[in-house]
């Protein structure tokens, strides 16, 4: 009873809150300032032609660090908790998956490993960027594991793959503070005409390892939660 | 105007969607209930001129959130008897 | 009241009752899967009330491409900068969801029950 009464005061705490919020908001009818700033100087200063990809590795380059850190800091944690272990790694009895989801994955997983590959490397021309590309790649790995279990890629490439990204991610960034004015600056490569594909700097090979990194982790996560079939 | 006829019944749609994620008895009918109520928000962000969350929100949460929690529940089941 | 019907009020409504169900789902279930479903529907409420401030009426989405003119930019694009922030959460929603599951599994594992009523290991 006390505990019921408890929730409901909570509940209609937060729905106080949350009504104020919904009531004192006015629909925007202008950009803000920073806004403005990042509309009319994007182009210029960063070259990319979608402007959510501008502000996600130029503006605030920092926070995508951030997020980098904590995927990383999760995908290393369950594999921690969820270790594998190998003793009867041989004699897992294999159920034979069915003809149509054999036939169906071979066609459909080089085609969406193609398609994420395009999404991330194409992030600075429309919408897309490493962590849609990521999440693509992800989907199609999966796939091809739940079909064909015994064509694995091993947990160790995935590893390797993981961690030369995030370096890479990370001394790209170090270069930007040794060669042009900050972290993250993708003055480094040239400016080139906009809205083609070998413009806007460096975004392109950042966003390819952004992607690479967020698939394989992802990836790795998956895995992690289906490889675990003994228990200590 | 249409665009408001369009809100209001994806609005209708994810809360009543919402509402069966929790209250359901089936665990499989809670999971893929959250996996439609990623679904319908991100046709809803769609409408809100913002394509890049609409692509990331499909691809995460209505795919691999969904993957995910169908894994653990079959290393329970599994663990179960 | 009829001129509060549009487009922003209506998604900032859904976005805060979701946000409330989410919160009420994790406080009233018993089983540990429902919760952790509590947790991401209480992630979905919070992105959608994150873009839909970033709404400007009848504009569109902030990509420059040849159908808009680059010149003109800062009037017909809504803003940006709530979006970039919510790409960057739904990753992170996904990772803290896989991580309460592992969670959940060592919870199984030990001690072979799905009620949260049964680990009382930390009540005194």
């Amino acid at each position: 009873m006390v505990k019921d009464s408890f929730i409901i005061l909570v509940l209609i705490g937060v729905a106080f809150i949350l009504a104020n919020l919904f009531a004192g908001f006015t629909g925007n009818i202008d950009l803000s300032a920073v806004a403005n700033h990042y509309a009319e100087n994007g182009p210029e200063e960063v070259g990319s032609a979608n402007l959510v990809t501008a502000v996600v590795v130029t503006y605030r380059g920092l926070d995508t660090l951030g997020e980098v850190t904590i995927l990383f800091l999760s995908a290393a944690i369950v594999g921690f908790f969820l270790k594998v272990e190998n003793k009867d790694h041989k004699n897992r009895e294999l159920k034979y998956t069915s003809e149509i989801l054999n036939t169906a994955s071979q066609i459909l997983v080089p085609i969406m490993l193609l398609f994420g590959a395009y999404v991330f490397i194409n992030g600075h021309l429309s919408p897309g960027g490493g962590f849609q590309g990521g999440a693509i790649i992800a989907s199609g790995l999966v796939l091809m594991f739940l079909a064909q279990p015994k064509k694995a890629i091993g947990h160790k490439l995935i590893n390797i793959v993981e961690s030369i990204s995030g370096v890479s991610f990370v001394l790209l960034g170090v270069a930007g503070i040794l060669f042009a004015s900050g972290f993250l600056d993708n003055k480094i490569l040239s400016l080139g005409r906009f809205g083609t594909l070998f413009s806007a700097g460096l975004i392109p090979i950042i966003y390819i390892f952004v992607g690479l990194k967020v698939g394989s982790e992802l990836t790795g996560i998956g895995l992690s939660l289906r490889e675990n079939q003994d228990e200590a | 105007m249409l665009n408001i006829i369009l809100a209001i019944f994806l609005g209708i749609l994810i809360l009543v969607l919402a509402v069966m994620a929790v209250q359901n008895k089936n665990i499989v009918v809670s999971i893929i209930a959250a996996g439609a109520v990623s679904l319908f928000a991100s046709v809803l962000y769609l409408l809100l001129a913002a394509p890049d969350v609409a692509m990331t929100e499909a691809a995460i949460g209505s795919g691999l959130s969904t993957i995910i929690f169908f894994y653990v529940l079959n290393k329970i089941k599994r663990q179960d008897g | 009241m009829i001129e509060k019907f549009n487009l922003e009020n209506i998604s900032l409504a859904v976005g805060v009752l979701v946000i409330l169900i989410g919160l009420w789902g994790l406080l009233t279930q018993k089983n540990l899967i429902k919760i952790v479903i509590g947790f991401a529907l209480f992630d979905t409420g919070i992105h959608i009330v994150m873009v839909s401030i970033g709404y400007i009426k009848e504009r569109t989405a902030p990509i420059l491409d040849e159908a808009i003119d680059v010149t003109n930019a800062s009037n017909i694009i809504v803003d940006p900068i709530p979006q970039a922030l919510v790409l960057t959460a739904i990753v992170i929603g996904l990772g803290i969801t896989a991580l309460m599951l592992s969670y959940v599994l060592r919870m199984y594992h030990k001690k072979k029950s799905l009620e949260i009523n049964h680990y009382k290991d930390l009540k005194w």
